[in-house]
C-alpha cells in the first residue's frame, strides 16, 4: 500500500506531461485547421479541447491512445485485420519462436565459453561485434538472404528475434556461471570433481538469479527484434507491420496505439519470467 | 633448524606410529607465487614427517605460509620445489584418491542445498548410492551434533553450526586425513571453546590424522599432540613443539602450569621468528 503513493505520482506526472507536450504540439496545426475552416475567434481553452483531439495530431492525447487501444483490442473481432489482438499474436508467436532459439543458443555459447578459456577470447569479440551492427540495416539483409533458400512467413522474423536476444543471455550467463566464489570452487577440487559436476552441481545453481536476469532481457530484446522485423516486411502482420502502416497514412493514433500494445505485450513477458523466476528461486530457498 | 625439526616429530619409541609409513611427509618444500610486483616466496625449505592419527596445528602470524602449506598439501597450490607425499601418493593422487576432507575459513555451504544435502555433495560426486548417502549424512549430522537440523538452509544456521556441518561435509566421506584452515577463526571465543571441544572429541572418536591452521595460541595448545611454529618472509618452520596432554583433555586443563609452559614456549617462539620485522 505504501508503494502506491509514489507509482500514482509518477504516473500522473508522466500523464500531465504528456498531455502539455500534446497540447504544445498540436496548437499550431489546429490554429491553421481553425484559420481554413475560417473559424475565426476561438477561446484558448477551445484550442486545447481541439488540440488534444484531433484526428491526426502530432502527438495523439494519452486518452485517444487508449480509446484507440479499447477499439482495437476489444471493440473489433480479432479475426480482422485491423484488430492489434491479431498483430500481437503474430508478434508473439515470432518472439517466442526467436526467444527460444534466442536464449537456448545464448545457454549453449555462455556454457562453451566458460567451459573453453580460449573460446572467451576468440569468439567473445564477434558476439559483440555482432550487436554493434544496427539491427534496422541486418533485417531486410536477413529476410532477404532467408528468403533466397525458401525461408519466409514467421521464421525470418523469429530470426532475427533470436539475433537480439542471444547477446544479453550469453553475457549474462557468463556471469552467472562465474558468479561462484573461489572457495566454493576449491570445495569442488578437493572433491576432485568433474569439469561437468562442477557445471552441473556448482555453475548452474550458482547462476539460476543471472539466469532470470537474462531471460528478462533476452525475452524483451526478441519483441523488439520482431517488430523490427515486421517493419521491414510488414505484408505478414504483426505489431511492426501496424507501425509502418500508421505511418504511411499518417494514422499517428494507431502508431501510438501499435506501440504501447508492443510494450504491453513485453512487459507481460517480463512479467511472467518475473514470476516464474521468484517461485523457483524459492524453491531453491534463494530467497531469505 | 629444519633438520632438528624433522627429527622431532619422529616417533619417539617408533612403535608407537599406528601405521608403518607417515600420514604426510613434505622434504624442503619451497613455494613462491609471481604477483605484479615479481614473485612472492611463501615457503621457504619446509621440511615435516607427520605420524598417522597426530593433530598438528601449524601457527604463527600472517603470511607465514601456514595456510599455503596445506594448499599445497590439498594440491590446491603447485610447490616450486621439493616434495610432499600425503600417504605416501603425491598430493595430486592422493586427492584423486579423496584422502583428504577439508575445512575452509569460511563454511562456504551452498545456498542453494539444504544442510543435508550439502553434507551429501561429496558423495554425489564420488558416486555413493543414495540409501548409502542418506545413512552417511545422519552419520554425519549425529557426529557434529547437528542432528534434526538437516533439513535448515545453511542461512537458518549460526556462524558455529555452519561450520560444523562444513566439517561433517568433510568427514562424509570418511577421508584419513582432515584439513583444516582457521576454521574457527570467525567465531567468537564462547562458540570457538565448544567446538574445539567436540573437534577433540570427533578426533579421539574417528582418529583421524588433522592438520589444523590457527592464530590463537591457545587453541593449538588445547588440541594438538604438535605444534609447527611459522615465521613469515619467507614462510618457514621455526620450531615445532610436542604437546603431550591426555587425548579426552578437558577445557580446564588450560589453567594447569603444563599448559601455560607450552603456551608460553609457543609464544617465545612467535615473538622470535617475528624479531627482524622490528
Amino acid at each position: 500500500m505504501k508503494s502506491a503513493l509514489p507509482i500514482t505520482t509518477v504516473v500522473l506526472s508522466i500523464l500531465a506531461i504528456w498531455y502539455l507536450a500534446a497540447a504544445l504540439m498540436n496548437a499550431p496545426l489546429q490554429r491553421d485547421q481553425f484559420a481554413n475552416s475560417g473559424h475565426a475567434d476561438y477561446s484558448t481553452r477551445e484550442l486545447v479541447a481541439a488540440s488534444l483531439n484531433m484526428e491526426r495530431p502530432k502527438l495523439p492525447a494519452p486518452h485517444q491512445v487508449a480509446s484507440e487501444l479499447y477499439k482495437l483490442v476489444f471493440a473489433t473481432p480479432p479475426t480482422s485485420k485491423r484488430s492489434l489482438v491479431y498483430h500481437g499474436a503474430i508478434t508473439l508467436e515470432e518472439t517466442l519462436i526467436g526467444f527460444a532459439v534466442g536464449s537456448a543458443l545464448g545457454i549453449g555459447l555462455a556454457v562453451l565459453i566458460v567451459s573453453m578459456r580460449w573460446l572467451d577470447r576468440s569468439m567473445m569479440p564477434w558476439i559483440v561485434a555482432s550487436q554493434t551492427v544496427p539491427i534496422i540495416a541486418l533485417a531486410p539483409m536477413i529476410v532477404v538472404i532467408l528468403n533466397q533458400f525458401n525461408v519466409t512467413g514467421i521464421a525470418p522474423k523469429a530470426a532475427i528475434a533470436a539475433y537480439l536476444c542471444f547477446f544479453p543471455v550469453t553475457v549474462g550467463m557468463v556471469k552467472g556461471f562465474r558468479s561462484p566464489d573461489p572457495l566454493q570452487l576449491d570445495l569442488m577440487r578437493t572433491y576432485s570433481a568433474t569439469r561437468a559436476q562442477t557445471f552441473l552441481k556448482l555453475r548452474s545453481p550458482a547462476s539460476a538469479p543471472f539466469f532470470f536476469a537474462s531471460m528478462k532481457i533476452g525475452a524483451a530484446a526478441a519483441l523488439v527484434g520482431a517488430v523490427v522485423a515486421e517493419v521491414t516486411k510488414s505484408e505478414d502482420g504483426g505489431l511492426g507491420a501496424r507501425l509502418l502502416a500508421g505511418s504511411y497514412y499518417g494514422q499517428t493514433v494507431q502508431i501510438w496505439a501499435a506501440l504501447f500494445a508492443a510494450a504491453a505485450l513485453s512487459a507481460a513477458l517480463v512479467g511472467l519470467i518475473g514470476v516464474v523466476g521468484r517461485i523457483a528461486q524459492r524453491r531453491m530457498a534463494f530467497a531469505s | 633448524m629444519d633438520v632438528a625439526a624433522a627429527l622431532r616429530l619422529e616417533p619417539e619409541d617408533g612403535g608407537k606410529a599406528l601405521a608403518p609409513e607417515a600420514a604426510i611427509e613434505i622434504n624442503g618444500l619451497s613455494l613462491s607465487f609471481d604477483t605484479a610486483d615479481g614473485p612472492v616466496q611463501a615457503l621457504s625449505n619446509v621440511t615435516l614427517r607427520i605420524r598417522r592419527g597426530d593433530f598438528v596445528s601449524f601457527i604463527g602470524p600472517s603470511g607465514c605460509g601456514k595456510t599455503t602449506l596445506l594448499r599445497a598439501v590439498a594440491d590446491l597450490e603447485t610447490p616450486t620445489s621439493g616434495s610432499i607425499r600425503v600417504n605416501g601418493l603425491t598430493p595430486a593422487n592422493a586427492r584423486a584418491n579423496r584422502a583428504y576432507g577439508y575445512v575452509f575459513q569460511a563454511p562456504a555451504l551452498y545456498p542453494w542445498r539444504t544442510v543435508a544435502r550439502n553434507i551429501a555433495l561429496p558423495l554425489e560426486i564420488m558416486g555413493f548410492g543414495k540409501a548409502e548417502r542418506e545413512a552417511r549424512v545422519a552419520k554425519g549430522l549425529e557426529l557434529v551434533n547437528l542432528s534434526g537440523f538437516g533439513a535448515k538452509y545453511p542461512w537458518q544456521l549460526s556462524g558455529g553450526m555452519q561450520q560444523r556441518a562444513s566439517i561433517a561435509r568433510a568427514l562424509s566421506f570418511d577421508p584419513d586425513l582432515l584439513l583444516m584452515d582457521e576454521p574457527f577463526g570467525a567465531l567468537d571465543e564462547i562458540v570457538r571453546d565448544m567446538l574445539n571441544q567436540q573437534l577433540l572429541r570427533l578426533w579421539e572418536v574417528t582418529g583421524k590424522t588433522v592438520l589444523f591452521v590457527t592464530h590463537s595460541i591457545p587453541e593449538a595448545v588445547f588440541l594438538s599432540t604438535h605444534i609447527v611454529v611459522m615465521s613469515p618472509r619467507p614462510g618457514r618452520v621455526y620450531d615445532v613443539i610436542e604437546c603431550n596432554f591426555p587425548r579426552d583433555r578437558q577445557l580446564e586443563i588450560r589453567e594447569t602450569p603444563e599448559f601455560i609452559t607450552v603456551a608460553n614456549r609457543v609464544r617465545h617462539g612467535l615473538r622470535e621468528g617475528h624479531s627482524y620485522d622490528g
